[in-house]
This record gives structure tokens, C-alpha cells and sequence, in this order.
């Protein structure tokens, strides 16, 4: 992953502190500000691959910054940190201009996979493609077709679904909440594991008969797909 | 405030008074009607009477000439009453009569008139009277009278009388709003001071109904309604945070001692790296408790009803089944669905998507190792979706032991665990949330038996429950 450029708006200084410090250690270089006033300035004239912005700010609500930045034209993505993390404060975050939501607390391996793949949506991002290709992994998003090394796999849709966002965001570490927000379009907290089960059958099917696996558990945060060989 | 100054500011003690100033007007307007009428009667009457006397004289003055004329309006003139005579000669010189001289306004007056006249009688000499005059042949004047004493004193008395009834009539409204207003505003500080109660602390007070059914008790009704709900409600919050403060803390617990437990030990890096890695995973779990204490209050105080929306509860069952269908297979059981699709509902899709996952999750939790299913078969978990009349029905069936008749009912409270289940993870609160979000759509969760295993089945009423929604009556 190349370096970011992230903008990190939160009062709370402890919280701050750990996030700049976290974020700088994981390779990207980071801006605090403190209160909405102060943090809309830096997200207006900065170009951030990210901004992360805490619900609820002095000066200036997290909402109204990220609304007002979107009125100005600033399309740099943005993902809500909030204490509430009920779904219709979800929905709310999302409706005022926000690209995701993440509830406090949070897991720093969540956050920062979320960050990950949110910088990718920014304008220098590559347009949709209808084929996915990955080394011999070649994903056909129109005919719903996978093969790997000209071997046709045969997938049900929900697995096609989730190979799919894991090759959207190849090389990037995908958690498990991701995985059910994406593919499935919950946001609850199933109790149990239910998401390991459908990766495990996932990659027993793309990656048993070959010699390199593709499918990578990253202990502590999620799954990744990448090309082995490279 | 004195008593007296609050009876005079309460509504009905002034709204008596308004309606009472509007009839003492109206009365007075009919009384005065009669009095013009009665006035106009007499008038009437005087007028003939003056008519009548002086076709008599002119009779006389026929027959005796100027003469005969003034004697006979001497001799009436000593009369008593209250006829007015006068004759003059051309020069306006009084001839005889009992009123001093012309009235000159009256000169050139052809019909009657109401005037003033100068009586002979000295003791009250100016004095009204309605008159005629008539030329005589020879410049002679005759004024034929009528003093207005009498209906002066007609017009007092109904003044007296009217004063007298509009006395009376005030006193007995006054007394009567005095009445209304003091019963009504007793009952209304009897509903003051149990408000006042009620807001000191003592929410199981009512406000007190008098049993007639008025407007009073209604408003008391709906506001002892409203306070049974409060006090639900505010149970309610004090039970989830006797539960919070009873099921965090043992794990608040735990996690203390698992930092602890690292401090104390040996200075190994690898020991530290595990107890911090115990710590973090504990408070995931609790972090997973505690939201979903808040989603089962939230759910139970009817607050998440603003996010509700139509969506098709079979395709939520079908897809969160889907989503377990994996983990059933690797626990060995079969998941067998069938749910049917278009039953709409209005509700909140995550809710209760996390509840028929919390249903599913229970049944692979302890349905999947089951004692009833042939070892040789693979233990069934069957999920439906369907509608029955005017309800949709959710059933997860397991073939796992059960739960006994009996602790069916402490099942779904919160928290509660049954023996069997001591032994394997989860907060306890699955079954309970799942409760919670069924009754906030408006539905319920009955436990039966599976013959053998459990059976939770969740009724919803179909269509727009809560919420109207054109999308949902469209689908329907």
C-alpha cells in the first residue's frame, strides 16, 4: 500500500494522539485538527486521500463539516467516527456526504482497512473495469465467470459476490465486517463467525488446486487477496 | 395568591362572568323594549284623551260662542288631574285655563308636542306636558294638554323594576359561578397536587377521577394513561440497568484480572503479548454486550420506529440463512430453507435481519450436535418464511435437546442462560433481542416444541403495521 495523506478530525485528544500515531507507524503521513472549523480549512485546501472526521466536534458538527465540504465541491473521501452506532445514525452519516461510518469503539486494524480502501475511490482512482484479472485469476464481473489458470471455477452468487470485492481491493486487507456490509448488506454483529466459513469454502475452491495461494487470512484484521508469485 | 384572587383568575369563574354580562345586557334590552312599548301605549291614550276633550270644547264653543268656551274651561280646569287647558285672545292674553301662558315653541306647531308649560300652580311651575293647540275664529288659541307626571312615574317604576331584576339576576349568576368554579377548581388542585406527587418521585400516584365522566375525568384518564406508560418505561430502564450493572461487571471483572495476572507474572514478553491479546478479545466481547443491551432498550422504548422502511422479510430470512448455511455445514447440520418471497413488512431490515440471525445462530449453537436426529442422518434445521392471513411467520426448528415446557418462558429473558447452555459462548442475549425487535414490529416470538428439539416461531403482522408506507401497500 502507498503512502496516504490523511486528515484526522477529532477533539478528543488521547483518541487523536493514538490515531495520528497508529496511522504514521502503518506508513502515512497524517494532519490533526482538533475542532470542525479548523479541520473543514485543512480538508478545503489540503488534498487529503482521506479525511476522518468524528461525529460530534466543537465548533463545527462532523456532519455539517462533511455537508459543507461537499457543497464546496471537496470530494476527498470521508469516513464517520461516532460514538452512536445505531443504523439510523448510520444511514444519517452516509445521507450528509459521509463514504463510511465506523462506530466507537473501533478495532485500529477495522479503521485503517476501511481508510485503505476508501483512498482508492479518490479522482486518481482507476474507473471500473468489467474483468478483474490476478495473476492467473480472472474474474468476469458480465458473464459471472471465474478462472484460474483457464480453469473454470464454479462459484454460487454469493461467493462470486464476495471474490469479487476482495479482487476490487486486491492487496488490501478486506475485515470481516466489510465482507457483510459489501456482499451481504448487513451491518449487524452475526455472533459467530459465519464470514470465515463462507472464505474458507471460497478458497477451497480458487486456491486448493494450485500451487500459490491467493486468499490470505491477515491475523487480527481480515482477509487479502493478492497474487502470490509477485 | 389569595384564594379568592385565584377563584376570580380560574377560566370558568370568568367565563360565568362573561356569559352573565351578556344576559344582564339582553335582559335589560327586553325590559327596556317594554318600557317603550308601555310608555308609547300611554302616550297613545293621551293623545285620544287631549282629541276627545277638545272635539268636546269645540262642541261647546259651537254652541256658546268665545263665551261659553272659557267658562267651561274654567270649571274643568279646577278639576283635579292632569288635563292642561288654555284659551288666549288674539293678543295671546290668557282668557282662562289652568296653565299660565302659551308655550312658545308650540305656536306654530300643528299637531301634538311634547313641551314644557308654566302652571298656574306656583309650587312647581315649569313642568312637561304633551299639548295641541288650535286656532279659533277670531285669533283665539286653545291649548288642550296633557301634564307627563303620570308617565314619568309609569317610567320610574319599570326603571325600579328593571334595576331590581338585573340586582337579582347578578347575584344568582355570581353565586352560581362562584359554585362551578370552586368544585372545578378543587378537582383541578386535587389533579395539581398529585401532579406535583407524581413529579416529587412517586410515580405509582394517579390523578384522582371523579367517576361522572366529564371532560375532567377524561383528561384525567388519558393523563393516568400516559403515566402507566412512563412508569413501563422508566421499569423498563431501571431493569436493563440493573442488568448492565449486574452482566458487565463480571467480565469488567475478568478483564481486570487478566491485566492484573500479566503485571504480576514474569517479565516475558510472549506471557504480556497473550494477556494483552486476552484483554482486547474481552473487550470485544463486552463491547458486543453492551450494544446489544442497547439495541434490546432502544428496541423496547420504540425508539428505532423513525427507521423504518418496506422490505421483503422472506428475501431477509433467505439471505441471512444463506449466510449461515456455511457455518450449519461445518457443524454438521443441514440448514433447509424455504422461504417465500413478497411478504412485505414495515420495519427495520438490519433488526430484523439480526434477529433471524440471532434465531439461526441459536439453532446451529445447539440445535447442530442433536440428540433426536439418527447419527446416521445429518441433524435438520429447518427455516421458513410465510404468510398466514394477515401475520408472516418466521420458524426456526432445531433438532437439538430443547427446552423443557417449563423454562420456556424465562428463556427469552434477558441474560438468562439455561443450564444446558452454561457450558458455551454467547452473551445470553440472542434469544431476548430477538424477543425485543419482533415486539417492536409489532409481533411476537412463541417457543414450542419441535418433537423432538426447539422451535422459535416469530409472528409479524404483514403490510404497514407502524407506519403506512405507499411502498409497502404497492407491494402488497
Amino acid at each position: 500500500m502507498s503512502s496516504m495523506r490523511i486528515l484526522i478530525i477529532e477533539d478528543d485528544r488521547d483518541a487523536a494522539a493514538y490515531l495520528v500515531k497508529a496511522f504514521r507507524e502503518a506508513g502515512h503521513s497524517v494532519d490533526h485538527a482538533a475542532d470542525g472549523v479548523l479541520g473543514y480549512d485543512l480538508a478545503h485546501e489540503g488534498h487529503y486521500d482521506v479525511a476522518i472526521v468524528d461525529r460530534m466536534l466543537p465548533k463545527m458538527d462532523g456532519l455539517a463539516l462533511i455537508g459543507a465540504l461537499r457543497a464546496q465541491g471537496v470530494e476527498t473521501p470521508a469516513l464517520i467516527l461516532s460514538a452512536l452506532g445505531q443504523v439510523d445514525d448510520r444511514v444519517k452519516g452516509l445521507r450528509a456526504g459521509g463514504d463510511d461510518y465506523l462506530a466507537k469503539p473501533y478495532a485500529f486494524s477495522e479503521l485503517l482497512a476501511r481508510v485503505e480502501i476508501l483512498a482508492r475511490r479518490s479522482p486518481k482512482g482507476s474507473p471500473e473495469e468489467t474483468v478483474y484479472r490476478l495473476g492467473d485469476l480472472v474474474l468476469d464481473r458480465l458473464s459471472h465467470k471465474v478462472t484460474r489458470a483457464g480453469e473454470e471455477i464454479l462459484l454460487q452468487p454469493r461467493e462470486f459476490r464476495l471474490l469479487e470485492y476482495l479482487m476490487q481491493n486486491a492487496g488490501k486487507v478486506v475485515t470481516r465486517t466489510m465482507l457483510l456490509e459489501h456482499v451481504w448488506d448487513y451491518h449487524f454483529d452475526p455472533q459467530t463467525n459465519v464470514i470465515d466459513v463462507h472464505v474458507s469454502r471460497l478458497r477451497a475452491k480458487i486456491d486448493r488446486d494450485f500451487d500459490a495461494p491467493m486468499l490470505h487470512t491477515v491475523r487480527g484484521a481480515g482477509y487479502m487477496i493478492r497474487d502470490g508469485v509477485r | 395568591m389569595t384564594a379568592f384572587a385565584k377563584l376570580f383568575r380560574a377560566t370558568a369563574f370568568r367565563l360565568t362572568f362573561a356569559i352573565l354580562g351578556l344576559s344582564a345586557v339582553g335582559a335589560g334590552l327586553v325590559l327596556a323594549g317594554v318600557a317603550w312599548q308601555v310608555i308609547k301605549l300611554v302616550d297613545d291614550e293621551m293623545r285620544q284623551t287631549i282629541d276627545a276633550e277638545a272635539s268636546g270644547l269645540s262642541e261647546q264653543y259651537d254652541i256658546g260662542g268665545i263665551r261659553r268656551l272659557g267658562a267651561v274651561i274654567e270649571a274643568r280646569s279646577r278639576r283635579p288631574g292632569s288635563s292642561l287647558y288654555l284659551l288666549t285672545d288674539s293678543a295671546g292674553e290668557p282668557l282662562a285655563g289652568n296653565v299660565a301662558q302659551m308655550p312658545p315653541d308650540a305656536l306654530d306647531h300643528a299637531g301634538f308636542i311634547n313641551t314644557i308649560y308654566e302652571s298656574a300652580d306656583e309650587s312647581a311651575p315649569r313642568r312637561r306636558a304633551l299639548a295641541r293647540i288650535f286656532e279659533l275664529p277670531g285669533g283665539f288659541r286653545l291649548l288642550v294638554g296633557h301634564d307627563l307626571a303620570d308617565r314619568g312615574r309609569i317610567g320610574a317604576v319599570m326603571i325600579r323594576a328593571m334595576a331590581l331584576s338585573l340586582i337579582v339576576f347578578v347575584a344568582l349568576a355570581a353565586l352560581g359561578a362562584l359554585f362551578v368554579a370552586r368544585r372545578v377548581l378543587r378537582r383541578i388542585d386535587a389533579m395539581n397536587q398529585s401532579a406535583h406527587a407524581i413529579m416529587a418521585g412517586d410515580l405509582t400516584r394517579r390523578l384522582p377521577v371523579s367517576g361522572s365522566d366529564d371532560e375532567l375525568d377524561r383528561l384525567a384518564g388519558g393523563l393516568n394513561e400516559m403515566l402507566a406508560r412512563i412508569s413501563n418505561l422508566m421499569a423498563g430502564m431501571r431493569e436493563v440497568s440493573d442488568n448492565i450493572a449486574h452482566d458487565l461487571r463480571t467480565p469488567l471483572t475478568r478483564l481486570r484480572n487478566h491485566a492484573e495476572d500479566a503485571l504480576r507474572g514474569a517479565a516475558d514478553p510472549v506471557a504480556y503479548r497473550a494477556a494483552l491479546e486476552r484483554t482486547i478479545e474481552e473487550s470485544d466481547g463486552l463491547i458486543k454486550v453492551f450494544n446489544a443491551l442497547l439495541l434490546i432498550a432502544r428496541a423496547e422504548a420504540g425508539a428505532d420506529r423513525a427507521g423504518m422502511s418496506a422490505f421483503d422479510v422472506g428475501e431477509t430470512v433467505a439471505s441471512v440463512a444463506e449466510l449461515y448455511e456455511p457455518l450449519a455445514d461445518q457443524q454438521g447440520a443441514a440448514l433447509k430453507v424455504e422461504a417465500a418471497r413478497g411478504l412485505f413488512i414495515t420495519g427495520n431490515r438490519e433488526l430484523i435481519g439480526q434477529a433471524v440471525a440471532n434465531l439461526i445462530d441459536n439453532a446451529v449453537k445447539y440445535g447442530a450436535g442433536g440428540v433426536g436426529a439418527a447419527a446416521s442422518t445429518r441433524p435438520e434445521i429447518g427455516v421458513t418464511a410465510q404468510r398466514e392471513g394477515d401475520m408472516i411467520t418466521i420458524e426456526v426448528g432445531d433438532r437439538g435437546p430443547g427446552i423443557p415446557d417449563a423454562e420456556r418462558g424465562r428463556a427469552v429473558q434477558r441474560f438468562v442462560r439455561l443450564e444446558s447452555a452454561r457450558s458455551r459462548p454467547g452473551s445470553g442475549l440472542g434469544l431476548s433481542l430477538a424477543a425485543a425487535v419482533v415486539r417492536l414490529h409489532g409481533g411476537s416470538v412463541r417457543l414450542e416444541d419441535n418433537a423432538p428439539g426447539l422451535k422459535v416461531s416469530v409472528s409479524l403482522p404483514a403490510g404497514a403495521p407502524a407506519l403506512p408506507s405507499p411502498a409497502a401497500k404497492a407491494a402488497a
